[in-house]
């Protein structure tokens, strides 16, 4: 009994979670534009979603702002990490405390902050500013998975490649890395997912004329929103849950059937 | 291994890029549109419609945090017991959501919730009684729940992990009851799990204004709406970076507490 209800608990908030996803996925194959009713089955609004360049301008600007983002933050915030773990308590306390800005900080007070300094700068709001506040935002959730890693490394084997007569960068290529790697890895895809998912820094730092998905599906909310965008989310969601699954499966198989 | 001169390049980002910007809110927040020191900007919170506001903002995020807390304890401990490694599909299920666009998950809601729409039809089929809460406070509450459910059970979920069974079996041998190893063992050792997760709720709740835009139907003003209006619709930078600097008071209570109970940060997200 008490198996079930934890089943049940979970399932409701599954559902909870992943309803309006499946609402998105069934209106995206709509034929009509109307998101209160279904009138029959279509594939014209992923047509019109390949034909508009306005969204695939805007896709293509969020997904390479979100892989130059994700990569410059993970190098940034992992030689951070290694860095910072070098350093006496005091000054990594504040290092640490000030890391944690961006992420404590509301979202609203850190995009205005951004935006002020860039036009105070005299640097014109467009895609390098969205780049420089996604990167920013980023770097704290790289040291948040790396950090765990570098803290469980054994300092001898890096000094013992050193001794052994590999060059500092081999040392860490060869031997470092590997132990680390699993923590690089979920901080960059924490990264490359938040800078994805981001909306209010970028409405704030972007400028007149570039897009990113989030900023133009809200200014697509006022005008009334064409299903189109809903195809495009669609294809992105189940593209990454067939990568997942992919990548899950040979490890993940016993578990997952034994999760469930 | 490894020098300390590996953090410069992080360490040059955070001052030109958290630091400095957050001195020109400060900045902006202490002046008028001449430049002159004023303090009319923090005074301007004081006026009814933004002391609503703001109040509004607290009531509703305070609900908000209290029902993701409410929902997400039980159910990282139901992940807890699932003994499932860390990283696993299971717990990856709560952040793949992310990877939609979340205006437009939050919009469907609206569809889902509308008078005729699914959640209704649902309630219908099983006689219980409908759910009117578009445009309301409520609809925002749900919408804040919605969102940042996630963000409540992952540090919570994380700390949960840790607590090991011989602590557990421990405090049975001793003669608790299971009442009693949750409240004076479990529970205790979760906090800082819980108080990372409330940051984390009630932070982004407190200050969003794009749920309230979305679900509110314009007509439920949160001062996170009030400031992005400063800035967006009147240009009014130095009022909104007053308005602001308020909402950071709140942040900064919030951020003390983090400190306090989360010196590694590892009971955040991740």
């Amino acid at each position: 009994m008490m198996k079930f209800l934890k089943r049940f608990y979970l399932a409701i908030i599954f559902i909870f979670l992943y309803a309006p996803i499946a609402a998105l996925m069934v209106l995206s194959f709509n034929s009509s534009k109307y998101m209160s009713r279904f009138d029959g089955f279509s594939l014209k609004w992923y047509e019109a979603m390949f034909s508009s360049d306005l969204i695939m301008s805007a896709l293509k600007t969020t997904l390479v702002i979100a892989l130059i983002s994700a990569v410059v933050s993970t190098v940034i915030g992992t030689a951070a990490c290694i860095g910072i773990n070098r350093m006496k308590r005091k000054p990594r306390a504040i290092v640490m405390g000030l890391n944690n800005i961006p992420m404590v900080n509301a979202e609203i007070v850190t995009g205005i902050s951004l935006m002020l300094c860039f036009i105070a700068f005299g640097v014109s709001l467009g895609f390098g500013t969205i780049l420089v506040s996604h990167i920013t935002f980023c770097i704290p959730y790289v040291i948040l998975s790396v950090m765990p890693k570098i803290k469980q490394l054994e300092p001898s084997t890096y000094e013992a490649a050193l001794d052994l007569g590999a060059s500092p960068f081999r040392a860490f290529w060869q031997v470092v890395l590997p132990d680390i790697r699993p923590g690089v890895l979920s901080g960059f895809l924490m990264a490359f997912t938040m800078s994805l998912d981001d909306f209010i820094i970028t409405h704030f730092t972007k400028g007149a004329g570039v897009n990113t998905l989030s900023t133009l599906i809200y200014s697509e909310v006022r005008k009334g929103i064409k299903p189109s965008l809903y195809a495009l989310s669609t294809v992105m969601f189940l593209a990454v849950l067939v990568l997942l699954v992919i990548a899950n499966l040979p490890k993940g198989k016993k578990e997952f059937a034994k999760e469930i | 291994m490894g020098k300390k001169s590996l953090a410069a390049p992080y360490i040059v980002w955070m001052v030109g890029f958290i630091i400095i910007p957050l001195l020109f809110v400060v900045y902006y927040g202490l002046t008028d549109r001449a430049g002159a020191f004023t303090l009319e900007n923090l005074a301007a919170i004081a006026s009814p419609e933004k002391v609503r506001a703001l109040l509004r903002s607290l009531k509703l995020s305070v609900f908000s945090t209290a029902i993701c807390l409410v929902l997400a304890y039980p159910l990282a401990m139901i992940l807890k017991g699932l003994h499932v490694k860390k990283g696993s599909f299971v717990v990856f299920l709560f952040i793949l959501p992310m990877w939609m666009n979340f205006l437009l998950r939050t919009m469907a809601w609206q569809t889902l919730l509308d008078k005729n729409g699914v959640v209704n039809n649902v309630l219908a089929f099983f006689h219980l009684p409908g759910l009117h809460i578009i445009n309301t406070e409520a609809a925002i509450i749900f919408g804040m729940v919605y969102n940042f459910l996630p963000f409540m059970i992952l540090p919570i979920y994380n700390v949960l992990i840790k607590i090991g069974d011989d602590t557990v079996e421990a405090a049975r041998d001793l003669g608790a009851d299971g009442v009693q190893t949750f409240f004076r063992v479990i529970f205790p050792l979760s906090m800082p799990g819980i108080v990372s997760g409330i940051t984390m709720v009630f932070v982004p709740a407190l200050t969003t204004f794009v749920i309230s835009d979305l679900l509110g139907g314009g007509m439920v003003l949160l001062i996170g709406n009030v400031i992005e209006q400063e800035f967006t619709f009147t240009a009014n930078w130095n009022l909104g970076s007053g308005l602001s600097l308020v909402l950071m008071v709140f942040i900064l209570i919030s951020m003390v507490l983090f400190a306090k109970y989360d010196r590694d940060g590892e009971g955040a997200v991740m």
